[in-house]
């Protein structure tokens, strides 16, 4: 069978939250994976487990972009939607290029489907989908016949349907059905595991015979991938990878304190599962124990870990300050959602910045370090725990939502090429005070608790330089303040310095944290039309790395995207006097490129960049 | 055993509580106690929140950690998953304990973490001069209860066996004996020991446990339990205590020899250790002594036996598997 060749494909599965479409869209992920396509997913799902079935509230998504070259973003625009009822339709349609394919499943657009969907009229026979090709395919009736032979009743023969699904893609987009298959042979008992294998079958024939396109595609490798060993990693299950590695490297227990929430619970379970690896997980009765217990492991020589999403931020701060007073190692995981209060938990936003940055009482500094993708929360993880340890200080990692739950490849590192973790060098006994320090990241002794010799009291109080004695001296306060901040500032000898890529003056743009796909691929955009372009990635917040005001200096004008209200913006103007502008996105959703793009063009035209998102 | 003292468990800082407070009796027991139990200082580790108590750990010469308001149980937990070596010590109070540390003591006790969790009730808030706590009686005047504190007290031994602690027991400040025993069965329980330490406050609520500790009548007030012995009390008038429904009710007993008609204490049984635990009456005694005592596996037993357990059927975490989990791949040239 021949096949016509393409560079790029966006496609955005889409259904009811029970109707399998994460996993549907995971399958697909891997399929790509395993034909060597680059590939960015972004996962679009309710916070409720079973919202109303065929309401437009209980939509969950799952888009992936593949790709025969190097990409950054799971795609702006979609060319093909699959539609599994008329919610899921009408919901994503915006987001279908004109002359985009939209595959629907007709068998539920029935007046009382058209109904929950609150559609006044059938998309299908109105004018809605005039500028957008239509392949009206009855996925739940074909794929009930397709299982008959093994008994399963209505309800449980109908969710078969997502791999009915899949089959037609596979088939459209030439990939091998084998990945799939025994993932599902591995996954399911019988009968389902022979159900699902057999809808997967006839979607695939379904689509050949029916001619879902009068050619399948077929999207190339990427030319010159290295042949190394690669897993599809998301996010927080590269934070937890992370993480587990780093206590070996510095061969400590890794314990993780943790409370359920979403986006970061995802990080509990991957790591509870790991015990062959000496981690111990500790389901807390809250937030505030999550974390406290993280610092009682730390104290008790641990690598201690907590981690949440910003509301259980909101609660740990008080007990972040302890370790920042007593000077221990603590790695703060915040997998960020939009806020304020309980927010949208499901959904995106980078807007806990100025809560991590400044949200404790007193002057309390901690270092913050933000991965750039899913793949990239592996090193950043690696990195807290190098940071926190180096320097005794606490370090939070702002993930989010979307790096937390979208994937792509990672290529497994070579571990001898990861740099050394480990603490500064104990003092004899004899020379021993709790708070005397190393000279050059001034980080005090870490004696976990129980080593003969040193026995010895640290506490939330202010003390004494040196001795560790609770003192209220007035000068002390002073000095152990600058010296908390003094120890953040100085980890920055462990940051790669400051980095513009692209055109050495002109316009930067700056972005930290999930952004890093869109701002590259907008900057790039942006510079093949001859635009003066460079881009700037922060991997930390807090210090910021070295070089970063000399970078700034280069260029005219500086814009700053960023899913929240201009937090970073607000820090660079403060931090280096520079006119930063911000592009402030707060929907919910990543950046689109072309969003990014339209405001670089506002930008150099003298108008407010805002108006790209209009 | 080793052949530390009392003095070597004193570190050199200067006690900064009031004249006459009940802590340095506390702080002298549980000095005595650790040199009595016998593990080196390093084994020692003492964690506490915030409030009078909680200054504590500054004044023993062991490993220390003075933390937040309410948090110590969780800090310990995290400490004895670390070092389940250690014997680990939680001082709190009545409001660092039940108040704003209720939800992690409640969890604490629950999950049998082995620790020794020392409950100092004076029944007032003392570090923030003079405010009622969850253990003040209704109507008690107060700074911030002017006219009277409205909502009822808390009753920490009832609530420590609510939670399903494995080890709930009560002593003095004023019984320096008692107390140090207490101590040593709080460290050789296996499990999580809820010791309620009735402690006088002098500045704020002096005198809070007089009508039953004042030497004067003490030995009329007081029922010191003891594993199998009838629940009898008094010097000049003996009284006893008999089953009545599902409760208790305390007779005057005519001699000695009525002792026999009166319950014995069972210390393994969680109804009577209830009955105790909330008996009240004009004629209740202060109940001293172990309540109630069960054993079932620690918290830190278990968690870390799941670690052991899967190190024995998958052997020791090998990284190189780990980043080649069965999802890795290679991927397939053209």
């Amino acid at each position: 069978m021949s096949a016509q060749s393409i560079d790029h494909v966006v496609i955005r599965f889409a259904g009811d939250s029970g109707d399998g479409m994460q996993l549907l869209g995971q399958q697909f992920t891997h399929a790509a994976a395993l034909d060597g396509n680059d590939h960015a997913t972004l996962p679009d799902f309710p916070a409720e487990i079973r919202a109303p079935a065929g309401t437009r509230g209980g939509v969950s998504g799952f888009q992936i972009q593949f790709a025969s070259e190097v990409i950054h973003t799971p795609g702006d625009e979609c060319d093909v939607l699959v539609a599994m009822n008329p919610a899921a339709l009408v919901k994503n349609l915006d987001d279908l290029k004109p002359g985009g394919l939209a595959i629907v499943n007709v068998d539920r657009f029935e007046a009382i489907d058209l109904k929950k969907a609150e559609l006044a009229s059938n998309p299908l026979t109105d004018d809605s989908l005039a500028n957008f090709r239509v392949f009206e395919a009855p996925i739940s009736t074909l794929t009930t016949g397709a299982v008959e032979p093994f008994g399963l009743n209505r309800k449980q023969a109908d969710r078969c349907k997502n791999f009915f699904a899949l089959g037609m893609m596979f088939w459209l987009y030439s990939k091998s059905m084998d990945p799939t298959r025994h993932a599902i042979e591995r996954r399911f008992g019988s009968p389902f595991r022979e159900a699902n294998l057999a809808a997967l079958e006839a979607g695939w024939s379904y689509a050949d015979t029916r001619e879902l396109h009068p050619l399948p595609f077929e999207v190339p490798q990427v030319p010159h991938i290295p042949d190394a060993r690669y897993r599809t990693v998301t996010g927080n299950q590269a934070l937890a990878t992370g993480l587990v590695i780093a206590a070996q490297a510095v061969d400590r227990t890794l314990f993780y304190g943790s409370y359920p929430i979403t986006p970061a619970s995802d990080v509990l379970h991957a790591l509870s599962v790991f015990k062959e690896y000496g981690v111990v997980t500790f389901q807390a009765e809250d937030e505030i124990a999550a974390v406290c217990a993280a610092i009682g492991a730390s104290y008790g020589g641990a690598v201690g870990v907590t981690g949440t999403s910003g509301p259980g931020l909101a609660l740990k701060s008080e007990a972040i300050n302890l370790a920042i007073m007593a000077e221990l190692p603590l790695v703060v995981l915040n997998v960020q959602r939009a806020g304020p209060s309980t927010g949208m938990p499901t959904k995106t936003e980078q807007a806990d910045l100025l809560q991590a940055m400044y949200g404790r009482n007193g002057d309390s500094p901690m270092v913050l370090l933000a991965p750039r993708t899913p793949a990239d929360a592996f090193r950043t993880a690696y990195e807290a725990v190098r940071i926190a340890i180096h320097s005794m200080v606490p370090v939070m990692v702002l993930s989010d939502s979307y790096i937390a739950n979208g994937a792509e490849p990672w290529r497994i590192p070579d571990l001898d090429n990861l740099p050394p973790i480990a603490p500064p060098p104990p003092p004899s006994p004899q020379a021993f005070a709790p708070y005397s320090r190393d000279p050059e990241s001034l980080a005090r002794p870490w004696i976990a608790a129980g080593t003969p010799g040193y026995a010895h009291r640290i506490g939330g109080l202010e003390k004494q330089d040196v001795t560790g004695t609770v003192s209220y001296i007035p000068k002390n306060h002073q000095r152990m303040t600058e010296l908390r901040a003094q120890k953040v500032q100085r980890a920055q000898a462990l940051l790669q310095p400051a980095e513009a890529k692209g055109d050495p003056s002109g316009t930067l743009l700056i972005g930290w944290g999930s952004t890093y796909g869109a701002i590259k691929t907008a900057v790039a955009r942006g510079r093949a039309q001859g635009h003066a372009l460079a881009h700037l990635h922060l991997r930390a917040l807090n210090p910021f790395p070295p070089g970063l005001a000399e970078v700034l200096s280069r260029y005219d004008r500086i814009l700053v995207p960023e899913l929240n209200s201009g937090q970073l913006c607000q820090l660079l103007r403060a931090h280096f006097l520079v006119d930063a502008v911000p592009l402030s996105k707060v929907q919910g959703q990543p950046f689109k490129v072309r969003e990014i793009h339209a405001a670089v063009e506002l930008l150099l035209q003298g108008e407010p960049p805002e108006g790209a998102l209009a | 055993m080793s052949d530390l003292s009392r003095r070597d468990f004193m570190s050199d800082q200067t006690i900064r509580w009031c004249p006459g407070c009940g802590d340095y009796s506390i702080l002298a027991q549980l000095q005595t106690a650790f040199a009595q139990i016998g593990l080196p200082r390093e084994r020692y580790a003492v964690i506490s929140g915030i409030g009078c108590s909680s200054r504590l750990p500054y004044y023993v010469e062991t490993y220390g950690f003075h933390t937040i308001h309410g948090r110590a149980p969780a800090v310990a937990t995290g400490l004895k998953l670390a070092r389940p070596e250690l014997s680990v010590w939680v001082i709190t109070g009545d409001g660092d304990g039940l108040s704003i540390g209720g939800n992690h003591l409640a969890h604490v006790l629950r999950r049998n973490v082995d620790l020794s969790i020392l409950l100092f009730n004076n029944r007032i808030y003392g570090l923030t001069k003079g405010q009622f706590s969850p253990t003040s009686e209704i109507g008690k005047r107060t700074k911030s209860s002017p006219s009277g504190v409205v909502d009822p007290p808390l009753n920490p031994a009832a609530f420590a066996i609510g939670t399903g602690a494995t080890h709930v027991a009560r002593s003095v400040d004023v019984l320096p004996k008692h107390l140090r025993e207490a101590l040593v069965d709080a460290h050789e329980h296996r499990g999580s020991t809820f010791l309620e330490i009735l402690q006088n406050c002098n500045i704020f609520n002096d005198g809070a446990f007089a009508d039953y500790t004042d030497r004067a009548h003490r030995d009329d007030r007081i029922l010191y339990l003891k594993p199998g012995a009838p629940l009898v009390w008094g010097k000049e008038t003996l009284r006893g205590l008999v089953q009545d429904g599902f409760g208790l009710r305390v007779e005057i007993l005519d001699g000695p020899e009525q002792a026999e008609d009166c319950l014995r204490h069972n210390p393994s049984d969680r109804n009577l250790a209830w009955a105790l635990a909330t008996l009240e009456g004009p004629h209740a005694p202060l109940i001293l002594g172990t309540l109630y005592q069960t054993q079932r596996p620690t918290y830190e037993s278990e968690a870390l036996r799941q670690i052991s357990d899967a190190r024995a059927t998958l052997g020791e975490g090998d990284i190189k598997r780990l980043l080649r989990a069965s999802d890795s791949f290679k991927v397939r040239r053209e």
